[in-house]
């Protein structure tokens, strides 16, 4: 799993525009603390930055959760997005690069995954979304 | 396994009462098998730290390794564990070090002359003592991962060179083998040499390279990819005819990537390139 | 909201991205841009990306957008200064800004800018047969 979880939990709701820009920035405070190198951290903030606009124009807004992780060995960066939106039918075909249900380039979740070290997706059907994401010092 | 409170109390005693007698015994039988490359008086130096802390601990009630009163014993394990790592001692030799207390203990202690009850003290002490021993293999396991990882950085940082070659054109030539983690240090400083020389050639030659697998082609053709998104083409120069065999069979597409037999073909294409830009404008 | 200005240097319209840009601000230079093209008859974009730390993919269909946009209105739009982290990234998340011309920096995306222009100009010279040139 994912370790402990250190100091530095931070909840940022995201309604807005500009929430997504504030999730960003305390995911890069986050990274740069976990001491992640420069194209990591460009991972993981881009990563965050899809999740998060998921999470306002699919998800009707909700929240992200950024902390540092620590396994024992390795320092990261873990992030939770929720909502309460209408979840995902279909995850598999959510993933698939490309696919896309509300006129974007469908490489939000596919491509954010790519991007992390680990992800977990729980989803209910009209209840809402929860994607966890991990990214790892190397 | 915890010791029993009472057990916890009487192993503290039998510390303080014949404190200097176990401490000796400790050090000799922590010595032996490291056959003069730690001496008697240094093994004795790590091995009578350990014993204080571990006194301390138990005077503080510890009945196992978890809590918060054998936090400075773990400190000295650890310490005492990565030490060893360093001076290139084997696990087996380190945890030996903690396991000579047993021995110290058993015939300090007079285990054999005593009733069932010190039997059962000894056997539960052993089980604590266990507990140090696997402590201090873990902590040790960490240090070498860790002093492994150090190594192989500074061999990455050895073995990719990213050369300017002309102007407007570098160059970063593979040798040996290249895994994921190499490719991807290789990419990142080929991009950034880009940037800092405001070069739009990258010339990426693998004449050094035996053997390529899906992952590291992929790699490099990410780096080419990227580098496009810069504004600078990247030319790989140097391929073997059995890499190329290979490229083609795991039917990775090179698509429209230059390639040029050598470093020399792919430099004068750089040049001829950039010249060609250059009159046009 | 805060703007992405829009700079006119000679015959080039330069726009230098230096914050991190919220989605409604990306969307109002693509707005601003396409207006200034059209009054100042500006024939190259640059677009100088030096300043951004990511780019997701909301930034990089926009700006594949401008340079659309720009195309349609008859100029064309260079994209400099890209980090090699975000180069990194992109690749990774599977965008490819299909359709954008890039270049190291500033100067580099001058020069493209200059080497597309004048062969033009020629040709649109010899197809005129304009009687200043073709009559001694």
């Amino acid at each position: 799993m994912t370790g402990s979880e250190g100091p530095g939990h931070q909840v940022q709701a995201i309604g807005n525009d500009e929430d997504v820009v504030r999730v960003r920035q305390l995911v890069r405070t986050a990274a740069v603390a976990a001491k992640l190198s420069l194209v990591d951290q460009t991972k993981v903030v881009t990563a965050a930055s899809e999740l998060a606009r998921n999470t306002l124009v699919y998800g009707g807004g909700g929240e992200a959760a950024v902390s540092t992780v620590d396994n024992g060995v390795r320092r990261g960066v873990r992030v939770v997005f929720s909502d309460s939106g209408p979840g995902i039918a279909d995850i598999d075909l959510a993933l698939t690069d490309g696919y896309t249900s509300g006129g974007g380039l469908g490489l939000g979740l596919s491509g954010a995954r790519r991007l992390v070290d680990e992800f977990e997706l729980d989803t209910v059907v009209g209840a809402g979304t929860t994607v966890a994401v991990v990214k790892w010092a190397r | 396994m915890a010791l029993k409170a009472e057990q916890s109390e009487r192993l503290g005693k039998l510390l303080s009462d014949r404190s200097e007698k176990i401490s000796k015994r400790w050090a000799e039988v922590a010595a032996a098998p490291l056959k003069g490359r730690l001496t008697v008086a240094e093994s004795g130096r790590q091995t009578t730290e350990l014993q204080v802390q571990l006194q301390k601990s138990l005077n503080d009630g510890a009945t196992n390794l978890d809590g918060p009163q054998t936090a400075e014993l773990r400190a000295v394990l650890t310490e005492l564990s990565r030490g060893r790592a360093r001076q290139g001692f084997t696990a087996t030799e380190t945890a030996t070090s903690i396991f000579a207390l047993k021995t110290a203990l058993y015939e300090i202690g007079e285990v054999e002359k005593g009733d069932e009850k010190a039997l059962r003290d000894y056997v539960a002490w052993s089980a604590f003592i266990d507990e140090l021993g696997l402590f201090s293999f873990e902590a040790f396991s960490r240090a070498r991962e860790h002093i492994i990882t150090e190594q192989s950085e500074q061999l990455l940082e050895l073995s990719t060179p990213v050369v300017k070659l002309w102007e407007g054109v570098v160059a970063v030539p593979l040798v040996g083998t290249l895994d994921s983690a190499r490719a991807q240090v290789v990419m990142e400083r080929l991009l950034q040499a880009l940037v800092d020389t405001g070069s739009p050639y990258a010339i990426i030659d693998i004449t050094g390279v035996p053997a390529v697998d899906t992952q590291v082609a992929q790699h490099v053709l990410k780096t080419v990819m990227a580098a496009r998104l810069m504004g600078a083409e990247c030319i790989i120069s140097g391929i073997r005819p059995q890499i190329a065999q290979t490229i083609v069979a795991l039917g990775i597409e090179f698509g429209d990537i230059a390639t040029k037999a050598t470093l020399a073909d792919a430099l004068r294409h750089a040049i001829r390139r950039g010249n060609a830009g250059k009159r046009e404008a | 909201m805060e703007r992405v200005p829009i700079l006119k240097i000679g015959s080039v319209l330069l726009v230098s991205i230096q914050v991190d840009m919220q989605d409604q601000m990306a969307l109002q230079l693509q707005e601003d841009l396409g207006q200034r093209i059209v009054d100042t008859g500006c024939r190259g974009v640059i677009i100088d990306i030096t300043g951004l730390d990511i780019v997701d993919s909301f930034v990089g269909r926009t700006l594949s957008t401008i340079a659309s946009i720009s195309r349609v209105l008859d100029a064309e739009t260079i994209v400099v200064g890209m980090r090699p982290a975000v180069a990194i990234t992109l690749v990774e998340l599977g965008l490819s800004l299909d359709g954008i011309r890039t270049a190291l920096n500033v100067e580099r995306g001058l020069e493209l800018l200059a080497r597309n222009a004048e062969p033009d100009t020629f040709d649109d010279l010899d197809l005129l047969g304009d009687p200043e040139t073709t009559s001694p």
